[in-house]
């Protein structure tokens, strides 16, 4: 079976009048279907352009990305960005804000806002859907961002350091709920995060980037001895602080 | 924003109303005696702002060929009230200044956005608009009444002149503090350059629409008025400017007078607006 993702090559040169930057450089990497990858590396390494050239957003000086096979030319239906804060409109309540990407993609049918309506039941947030973002927590509306990514259906999703904007204890929180929605509704994901714990706790694998210009330097296979797999049981497991030292000392971090 | 806090207060203390502690309860006691003092003063002020001209006008204290009273203002209104051209005028001012506001704030708008969507069109035009903005527009006068010709409509071009660039500035420059982040959540489900328009930038502009509109309303009866000052012949404006030249003072202080009245209440059309706008937001 073909890779759900697969980057080939990919090299990213942002041009300015100051000069020329090499953000990413020759990366290969596949994600296959249903499987959780995390990207962690130092900042500035371009994590954050690398999610933005699979989604189609941008495009890349070099090499390609495919998607079930097919070259990326732009935005595709099947790909849910998630951005580091939920940008929930204020002006829209929690409900038309779910509805937002269906709107954009002209697919409001009964039968998408019967599904916006079953995963806002399903995952608690139905009694506030004619309420306004700011009457929600930061927890609550991350799930609202991601409800609303996931009612486009699609069959991967970018998380660009999704859960950052949280506090520590809300993160690793809605880390176990959104994990949970991700694994329920079948979808392939990619994590961008500063957090090696977050990224371990999550993943199936978990790809490091080395500093800028950015180099796939090492990927680790996450195997946790674990019955049934939650971020926040992973971070209990014994392996779990082995994979944590070798992406630390992979990271090379000086201070 | 001050007049925003005390209704958040006054929800607040009524969503408590039942089963309110003794401090409480004093504590909204002081705060509405508060509130009724400031009243009381600021209608104290005014009585006696007006008995105090009327009384040095009967005195002769001054002169009141030169300061008018307020009777005689009563009854100048009187006299154009009977004569039947005191809604005339003021109807043709208030219609010069709403018909110059709404089309300086639409137009000034649709430019905003014509700029937004072309950054080409904007860095062309860029120091053609900071010429604009810094010339005083009221030197353009007499050009738009040659071109026009004395009326109403000169008068609208005025109004449009001085309130146009100000919007647009005001406007674009909205658009261009909002969220990258956001335009770019549009994007990403493949939204188009007519869809960040309408999904975010436009909706998201609240706040700078209502400033805009709030600038506008000042602006629009500067524009009026001077227009008026050079070409008409009828409006607030034109009285004010006949009274001056026949020193008539009771005329011109009465339109004065009218024309605050008239302004304050546009103006207050306008608070309102936003208080229904904020109202359905939140
Ligand atoms: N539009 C752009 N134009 C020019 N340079 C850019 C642009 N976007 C990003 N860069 C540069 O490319 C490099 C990689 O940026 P990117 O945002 O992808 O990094 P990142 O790994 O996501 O960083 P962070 O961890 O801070 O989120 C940075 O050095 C950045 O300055
Ligand atoms: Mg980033």
């Amino acid at each position: 079976m073909k890779p759900v993702v697969e980057v080939h090559n990919v090299g990213m040169k942002y041009q300015s009048l100051n000069g020329e930057i090499t953000a990413l450089e020759n990366i290969n990497f596949s994600v296959r279907d249903g499987e959780f990858v995390s990207i962690v590396g130092p900042s500035g390494c371009g994590k954050s352009t690398l999610l933005s050239i699979i989604s189609g957003l941008i495009f890349s000086t070099s090499g390609t990305v495919f998607l079930s096979g097919e070259k990326v030319m732009g935005t595709s239906p099947k790909i849910g960005y998630m951005l580091q804060k939920d940008h929930l409109f204020n002006w829209r309540t929690i409900y038309q804000n779910v509805m937002l990407g269906l709107e954009i993609r002209k697919n409001v049918t009964p039968s998408t806002k019967e599904y916006a309506i079953k995963l806002l039941k399903t995952y608690g947030l139905y009694e506030f859907k004619d309420k306004y973002p700011n009457q929600l927590s930061g927890g609550m509306r991350q799930r609202v961002a991601l409800i609303r990514t996931l009612v486009t259906d699609p069959q991967i999703l970018l998380l660009d350091e999704a859960f950052s904007a949280l506090d520590y204890q809300t993160r690793l929180v809605v880390n176990d709920d959104i994990y949970d929605i991700i694994k329920k509704e079948n979808k392939t994901a990619l994590l961008v995060t500063h957090d090696i714990s977050e990224s371990i706790s999550m993943a199936d694998r978990v790809v490091l980037l080395s500093k800028r210009p950015g180099t796939v330097k090492n990927i680790y296979e996450v195997n946790l001895n674990c019955a049934n797999r939650t971020p926040l049981s992973s971070r209990e497991t014994q392996e779990f602080r082995h994979y944590f030292q070798e992406i630390w000392k992979g990271l090379d971090v000086h201070v | 924003m001050s007049m925003f806090n005390l209704k958040k207060d006054s929800i607040s203390y009524r969503a408590q109303v039942s089963g309110i502690s003794p401090e409480h309860k004093d504590y909204l006691h002081r705060v509405r005696m508060g509130k009724i003092f400031v009243r009381v003063i600021q209608l104290l002020i005014f009585c006696t702002a007006l008995l105090l001209w009327e009384i040095c006008a009967n005195a002769k204290i001054v002169d009141p060929f030169i300061t008018s009273q307020p009777s005689r203002v009563l009854k100048t209104m009187a006299r154009l009230y009977v004569d039947g051209v005191l809604f005339q005028h003021i109807g043709i001012t208030c219609l010069e200044a709403i018909v110059g506001f709404v089309l300086g704030t639409v137009l000034g708008t649709l430019i905003a956005i014509m700029l937004w969507w072309s950054e080409f069109l904007c860095k062309v035009l860029e120091p053609y608009l900071v010429v604009l903005n810094s010339l005083p527009k009221i030197a353009l006068g007499p050009v738009f009444i040659v071109w026009i010709g004395a009326g109403p409509a000169a008068i609208i071009v005025m109004t449009l002149a001085i309130s146009l660039i100000v919007t647009v500035l005001e406007v674009l420059n909205g658009f261009l503090t909002i969220d990258q982040e956001k335009i770019k959540l549009v994007q990403t489900f493949g939204g188009t350059k007519f869809q960040v328009l309408t999904k975010v930038l436009l909706p998201a502009s609240y706040p700078t629409f209502i400033n805009a509109l709030k600038i506008n309303v000042g602006l629009s009866w500067v524009g009026v008025i001077v227009g008026e000052f050079l070409v008409s012949k009828a409006g607030l404006g034109y009285l004010i400017v006949y009274g001056g030249q026949v020193f008539k003072l009771d005329l011109v202080m009465t339109s004065v007078i009218i024309l605050g009245v008239a302004a304050t209440v546009m103006y207050q059309g306008v608070v309102y607006l936003e208080k229904m706008l904020v109202k359905n937001k939140t």
